[in-house]
Order: C-alpha cells, then structure tokens, then sequence
C-alpha cells in the first residue's frame, strides 16, 4: 500500500506492506539509519521519534497507522547546520557513550522541553524511564538535557564542527 | 526481527463505519487503537489477524466530557491525556495514581483506556480502577449501543463481553459527593507490570460513617471486588483497625500463583499492605478533595 507522511518537513511515499512498523519504514524505505532498532518488544525506547511532536515507540506503531501523520527522527533535529540545543546539551555534557539510545533520548528531551521549558531533574526522569541506556549513563543524560533547558536559544555548533 | 505475519490494513472514518468494516472483514478482523497490546501478540504470532481495522482517526471516540452525574471518557482516550486531565484528578484521583504507573510515558501516548480494558490481561490495572469506581463500558453494535457493568463487561482474563462485531466506545464514572479513591502498585522496576496491586474507593455519609466502598485487586486471583472485604466497611467509622479488618479480608479474597514476580506469601502480604494504603489515602481524599 501507499504510506504518504511528512518526515522532518518533507512529504514522503513509498510503497509497502501493511505489515511494516514504523521504524523499518523510516531506516529501510527511507534510509533514516539514525533511528535505532533495539529490543522489537516496546520495552527499551531506542526506536522513540516524535509523531505530531509526541515520544512513540516506532517500534510499535505501522507505517500505516502513520500515513498523513508528522514524523521527526534525529536527522530533523538540527536547523540547517546549527544543532538543536538538545543535541547541543549532549555534546556540551557528555551526554553519550556508545550512542545507541541516544536518538531517542534527544527526541524524548525535546518533546519535554517543548512542553516543559524548565523541567526539574525528577521530571526529565520521569520523562526518560521508558528508555534504556545500555551504558547506564543516566546521570549525564539528564545533565545533558538540564544544559539544553538552561540554553533554549543556545549558540548551537555548526555541524561541521561535530567530531565524525 | 519480529514483524507481523501479513494482514490487509483499513481506516475507520466513524464508528459506524468502523461496526461495518467489521461485519464485513469477519471474525480474523481486528480493532487497532494504540496497538501497544496487538501489535506485541502480532509480532510473537499470538495473534493472526486477516485485517486490521485502524480507529484513531474516529474522532467521536476522543472525547472526555463532564455530565453533571457522571464523567465520560472516550474510548480513544490515551492514558497520557487521562493522566494530564485535571477533571479526571479531581473527582477520580484513583485514575491518576494508576496511570502514573502504567508502563511508561511513551507507551502513555499510544494506549488507550478502550484497549487496555478490551484487553483484559489479568494484570491490567484501568479494569480494577473501573471495578472500584463502578464505571460503566458502552458498546456499539449494528443494532445500537448497550450500557454494560463491570460485571457483566469483564468476564475474565483476556476476554470481556465486547464481541467480535461490536466496538467499546466509552466508559462512564458516576460522580457521587463526598468521595475518595486511591490506587498502589507494586512492580520490580518502572512501567513492568504489577506483581500486585491495590485500588478503593470510599463513599461517606453526612454522618462521618461509610456509605459505601470498594475495594479491588490487580495481579492477585480476584475477578471483579473483593466485595466482603468492602462490606465491613459499610455504615462504620474509619479507623485503623477497620481498614486492617478489610485488608484482611481482602488478602483472604486473593488467589495469587507463584511466578517470577514473587511468591504466594509475598503477594498475599502485599494485598493486605497496599489495601490498607489505599483505604487510608481514600479517605484523606473524601475528607479533602481537591479544588475544582
């Protein structure tokens, strides 16, 4: 079938079967590798992008149930070359280590953030428990996101600047 | 990689459309709101079905509205938008406890309170909530739609009286005065779910006594409220002794079974420790409602 969504301001369709989650249409049809697969069981949160600027799990959604909907993975984070403050906070706080749940847990942030502009630390637990980092990097992760909430309209790195 | 076996996938535009894609796609047809239940069964082939028939576009069933007796809630209504309701706080903050600590906020956005009790896992905790405040489902068939009790609604684990052609549409508090509700839960770590849990609600009188109350359990071995449990409550004081009493009895009411979660002593210890909990939170709450 015909699965038409906005993906990080573009129109997209591609053809393909109703079977087909979300998070394999954005890493396979679309060549969105910057959204993690992880346990496939909804349990660990890697795959987490933002539909209609809500954390879900795409993991557990069909490309389908998305069709018309507005999707943001971590590639449509930054704005041209500069990081979103998020992205920044990550960076700035040592935010990741092997940086498998780390897309999730920017989208997550940012979707708190855009809610929640000032969030005290145990909100932006909350907000992170339904993810897993595998390095148990918690305590960084959250300081990251405080960084980001402490610098809404942060002089963000250009992207070339970003270590490869 | 887990992936559905192959279904054929349609989008319900109202609910009367939704009644008819069902008639017409037959009995391996089925509902799909958040998905965070079928699409899991689907991936580990407990569940096979020919079509999948997608009702988050159904508008009419998103709506959380205030009657003065009674407060209605759509059957699309995720539990992030009950959990972010201040009406729902307000007269039922048993809903609010629980939704805290169903699965995770990001699997909040997605589930919906029509699924999770169409679902009817037996460690479910929306079904006891429903149980304790005496909710009423209704369920939208060809021929109309019909107003069912808990009691007749939940029939079991995993099986409820919606059938296979009909749709749960929505569920209706009651809105009585004077009343306090609270739930607890006990889990191994964040968003598993219960390895027992405890909800009740208390109704008082103008007297200071107990008009009425219920009390239910999640994870314990208990179809519908520990209803003798309730009754000693009835027409009597509040004290700690009488909240021990009924947790006694509730812990009595229990059949827990030893799985990974914990042993059948534990989980009997835990009956009667969180509906003492929550008898005496329920209270507090009767005595001091939230402001409006």
């Amino acid at each position: 079938m015909q699965v038409t969504m906005t993906v990080n301001g573009t129109e997209v369709t591609r053809d393909v079967e109703p079977r087909i989650l979300l998070v394999h249409y954005l890493r396979e049809s679309l060549g969105l590798t910057g959204t993690h697969w992880g346990c496939d069981t909804s349990n660990c949160g890697t795959c987490v992008v933002l539909v209609d600027g809500e954390p879900v799990k795409s993991c557990t959604q069909l490309a389908a149930m998305t069709a018309g909907h507005e999707v943001t993975t971590v590639e449509g984070m930054a704005d041209g070359a500069t990081l979103d403050p998020v992205q920044q906070g990550f960076m700035e706080e040592h935010g990741l280590q092997c940086g498998f749940c780390t897309p999730g847990m920017m989208l997550t942030a940012r979707a708190l953030l855009d809610r929640n502009p000032d969030p005290a630390e145990d909100e932006i637990r909350e907000a992170i428990s339904g993810q897993i980092c595998r390095c148990t990097g918690y305590a960084t992760i959250v300081r990251s996101v405080q960084w980001a909430a402490a610098h809404p309209a942060a002089e963000g790195t250009t992207a070339s600047e970003v270590p490869a | 990689m887990q992936v559905p076996a192959p279904f054929d996938y349609v989008r319900a535009t109202s609910v009367a459309n939704a009644l008819e894609l069902l008639e017409r796609h037959g009995p391996e047809a089925r509902v799909i709101a958040g998905g965070h239940s079928l699409l899991p069964m689907m991936k580990l082939r407990l569940a096979r079905p020919d079509w999948i028939i997608d009702i988050n576009d159904v508008a009419e069933l998103h709506a959380l509205t205030e009657e003065p007796d009674e407060l209605r809630v759509g059957a699309l209504t995720r539990h992030a938008e009950l959990l972010d309701s201040d009406v729902v706080g307000r007269l039922f903050p048993i809903i609010h406890d629980a939704e805290r600590v169903i699965a995770d906020p990001v699997v909040r956005n997605r589930g919906t309170i029509g699924g999770s009790l169409g679902q009817a896992d037996p460690a479910e905790d929306l079904t006891t909530v429903c149980d304790v405040l005496h909710a009423r489902i209704v369920i939208a068939s060809p021929g109309g739609e019909r107003v069912v009790d808990m009691a007749d609604f939940h029939r079991g684990p995993y099986e409820t009286a919606c059938e296979q052609h009909e749709l749960i549409t929505e569920i209706r508090f009651p809105v009585r005065p004077r009343a306090g509700s609270a739930y607890e839960k006990v889990e191994r770590r964040v968003g598993d779910w219960a390895v027992a849990a405890a909800g009740a609600a208390l109704w008082m009188a103008e007297d200071g006594t107990v008009a009425d109350a219920t009390i239910g359990l999640t994870a314990l071995g208990l179809e519908g409220p520990a209803v003798e449990a309730a009754a000693v409550l009835i027409g009597e004081r509040p004290s700690e002794d009488l909240f021990a009493e009924a947790a006694d009895l509730a812990a009595a009411a229990s059949s827990p079974i030893e799985d990974q979660r914990g042993p059948v002593d534990y989980k009997r210890h835990l009956a009667a420790e969180l509906t003492r909990r929550v008898l005496g939170r329920a209270l507090d709450r009767a005595a001091h409602p939230a402001v409006a």
